[in-house]
């Protein structure tokens, strides 16, 4: 063990590296875990503007601005880019520069792989964005990619979709496997599993849903690359094949995917609400039990988005119970976090605003998810934009909320300053009245038959449309306001003290900030 | 040092649930068929010969069976069945014909996919003879007509009074080109 400590010494105790080389070679988990936050960003600015050409379409009734076809590969790689670009590297970034520092380890336990996972992103996000410049322009069957609609009818362009998604899978799976062995073999003396913080414990549950479901998704779109290429039929009908196989097998990937987005964000939740309450959480255990239970359920729900497809009855009831059964220990969660802040001393940060919003919103959208389980209203509701409003509801202010949310917690740590307060709160408040006007009536003209992907439709939609696209805008607006924040806050502001929140608790918040390039070379103690 | 080890192991078994899991991913085409073979679902039908005969017909009862026959996109053969629908009693074999023409100046093969609705009906709808057990060829112009023959089984549901056989047809012809070389001569 020593002689591992000395070598780390000799070689590292320099800082950075000096010029571009010091991000391309870093192997530091806080360099890259600013790359992966910088990276998800730019990605969420790029899928955003794509929301914003589908927004100014819907404008107003009747086509526009854009043709079909390029409306069609706008809600396609909007819904790639911010699914596997903006919220799955963002939740990697923060896990790459916070796990080490909450459970008191050097770095993550495989610092090179670190890096090539890290850079196999820009590639597999290169990839697919070129596609939209190719002959024949880039995926345009929907982010759920259902064959045969991607596969005999796609663009020429899908072999690139497909080989990004290979190499986006690959990132992921190898990230899953570096946070799981940090988590397992790095702990602090004396950090036990159930000492843990909640944002490790959640990303625990959520790496292994990584492993066990990237697989599945590399899996689909090898099949689907034997079918284009290799004369085989695994989802043409001709040659014996199923496309329904194809949706089982992607929703096998897929359900749980949804718990990937949003597992770390409860994690950060449950740090940043009993901060601002100065109360410490309340039933610790009872949301790791209830974590690792979503967890668990997310595998035995899946065709619960295939009510429609023609599914025998005790099927589709099996599967509408197992996915109400979610709403138990997500209730538990929401529970707990309200517990936490009843009573508590509460202030209202810009973290904490963040946080509340994400419960109230995310419950909100849990709700929609309850109604759109019920298997036969689900028939009512499939394919219109009340789907839309549901997942809107549960990722924008869930996943994303999360995610800002854990962005001010921690930016003080990161920086060594104090980001704007005010410009933070405007920050919020924008985002939450902008949020809510796009996506709430989203449920109206859903419920009213609206269909998704359709870049027209009836007149009698139209005012509720034209809502929607100016929340969307608002939305959009302000995040260039969050980017301003940031780069404020690097550039200079208040200083940061190692703990600058009253009622933080954890290892992170006491090293120094902005954290050293290297911290707890020597493990703490933790009692 | 013991760390380090741990870390090796550690990432094998991940690496080896990761490689298991992707195997799952193609496990679960044969796993599919199986599920849907087994509690028939899905409204696929045997895609061999049915061979037993049973003895017993349900004079009781009737049930009605309706054709219908649809072309695949890009499929230009004209197709369709005889009889739009029939009544029968559970048990008894019945012959339905369908006919087929290759409009076109180019020989062609065909495969027919069949399905039944209501999908729990599938498992009791049996085909003794039926065309879509192998490919169609046909030359430019040539037409012929397709028997199905088949036995509704008696244990069917009592509320199924009404089931349809569908079938769907498919162009082939790129992906059976032995079966094109073969008609060939004829063709020249």
């Amino acid at each position: 063990m020593s002689a591992v400590i000395d070598h780390h010494h000799a070689d590292h105790a320099h800082g950075p590296a000096k010029g571009m080389m010091r991000w391309v070679l870093t192997t530091n988990h806080k360099d890259i875990g600013t790359m992966y936050l910088w990276f998800s960003f730019a990605m969420f600015l790029l899928g955003g503007s794509m929301a914003m050409v589908i927004r100014a379409e819907l404008f107003q009734p009747g086509l526009q601005l854009v043709q079909p076809e390029f409306f069609n590969q706008m809600t396609t790689t909007h819904g790639l880019i911010m699914v596997f670009g903006a919220v799955m590297p963002a939740f990697v970034g923060l896990a790459n520069w916070m796990i080490p520092l909450m459970v008191g380890a050097p770095d993550m336990a495989l610092p090179r792989m670190n890096n090539f996972s890290f850079w196999l992103l820009p590639m597999a996000f290169g990839l697919l964005v070129s596609t939209l410049f190719m002959e024949g322009g880039g995926p345009n069957f929907g982010w759920t990619f259902y064959a045969p609609l991607s596969t005999t009818y796609a663009p020429p362009s899908v072999t690139f979709f497909i080989f990004a998604i290979h190499l986006a899978g690959i990132s992921s799976i190898m990230g899953a496997i570096n946070i799981i062995a940090t988590i397992l073999n790095l702990r602090a003396p004396g950090m036990t599993l159930m000492k843990m913080p909640l944002f490790v414990w959640t990303w625990l549950i959520t790496a292994f849903l990584l492993i066990a479901v990237m697989p599945v998704l590399a899996g689909v779109v090898t099949m689907m690359l034997m079918d284009i290429h290799f004369g085989t039929s695994f989802f043409n009908a001709a040659g014996g094949g199923d496309p329904v196989m194809f949706q089982h097998i992607f929703w096998f990937f897929g359900h749980p995917e949804v718990y990937i987005m949003i597992l770390p964000a409860f994690g950060a939740v449950s740090q940043i609400i009993p901060t601002f309450s100065r109360k410490p959480l309340f039933g610790y255990t009872s949301m790791v039990y209830a974590t690792a239970a979503i967890a668990f359920l997310s595998f035995i729900v899946w065709a619960h988005h295939m009510f429609t497809v023609g599914i025998p009855i005790t099927g589709e009831l099996f599967f509408m119970y197992a996915t109400m059964l979610i709403a138990v220990p997500t209730g538990v969660k929401v529970f707990n976090w309200v517990s936490t802040m009843f009573r508590g001393a509460l202030t209202f940060e810009t973290p904490m605003l963040f946080a509340i919003a994400f419960v109230i919103l995310f419950t909100i959208g849990g709700f929609s998810g309850l109604m759109l389980a019920i298997a036969p209203a689900d028939f009512q509701y499939h394919d219109t934009y009340f789907v839309v409003a549901h997942f809107h509801y549960v990722l924008v202010p869930g996943a994303i909320f999360g995610i800002f949310a854990s962005a001010y917690y921690w930016l003080p740590k990161w920086t060594g300053h104090m980001y704007d307060e005010t410009l933070g709160k405007t920050h919020f408040w924008m985002s939450f009245i902008g949020m809510n006007l796009a996506f709430f009536p989203m449920h109206f003209v859903g419920l009213a038959g609206m269909p998704r992907r359709i870049p027209d439709y009836n007149i009698m939609f139209a005012n509720f449309n034209m809502v929607s696209s100016i929340g969307a805008f608002m939305f959009g607006a302000t995040q260039l306001l969050f980017l301003f924040i940031v780069i404020k806050c690097i550039k200079g502001g208040p200083k940061a003290a190692a703990n600058p929140w009253e009622g933080a608790e954890g290892l992170e918040w006491t090293v120094p900030s902005p954290a050293p390039y290297h911290t707890f070379t020597t493990p703490p103690e933790v009692k | 040092m013991s760390e380090q080890l741990s870390n090796a192991r550690l990432v094998k078994r991940l690496l080896f649930t990761v490689v298991a899991m992707f195997a799952f991913g193609f496990a679960m085409v044969p796993l599919y068929d199986v599920m849907c073979d087994a509690l028939g679902i899905n409204g696929k039908t045997s895609g061999t010969a049915y061979q037993q005969e049973t003895e017993y017909i349900d004079e009781n009862r009737t049930v009605r069976v309706q054709f219908l026959a649809t072309n695949a996109e890009g499929m230009s053969w004209s197709f369709g069945p005889q009889a739009d629908e029939l009544s029968l009693h559970p048990g008894e074999t019945r012959e339905v014909l369908f006919h087929a023409s290759n409009p076109t100046d180019h020989p062609m093969v065909a495969q027919a996919i069949p399905s039944v609705a209501p999908s729990k009906a599938a498992a009791y709808f049996h085909k003794t003879e039926c065309f879509c057990f192998t490919q169609q060829v046909l030359q430019p112009g040539e037409s012929v007509m397709m028997p199905v023959r088949f036995i509704v089984d008696p244990a069917l549901p009592k509320d199924v009074k009404h089931l349809t056989l569908a079938y769907t047809l498919f162009d082939v012809s790129d992906r059976m080109p032995e079966k094109l070389a073969m008609s060939a001569p004829q063709a020249n």
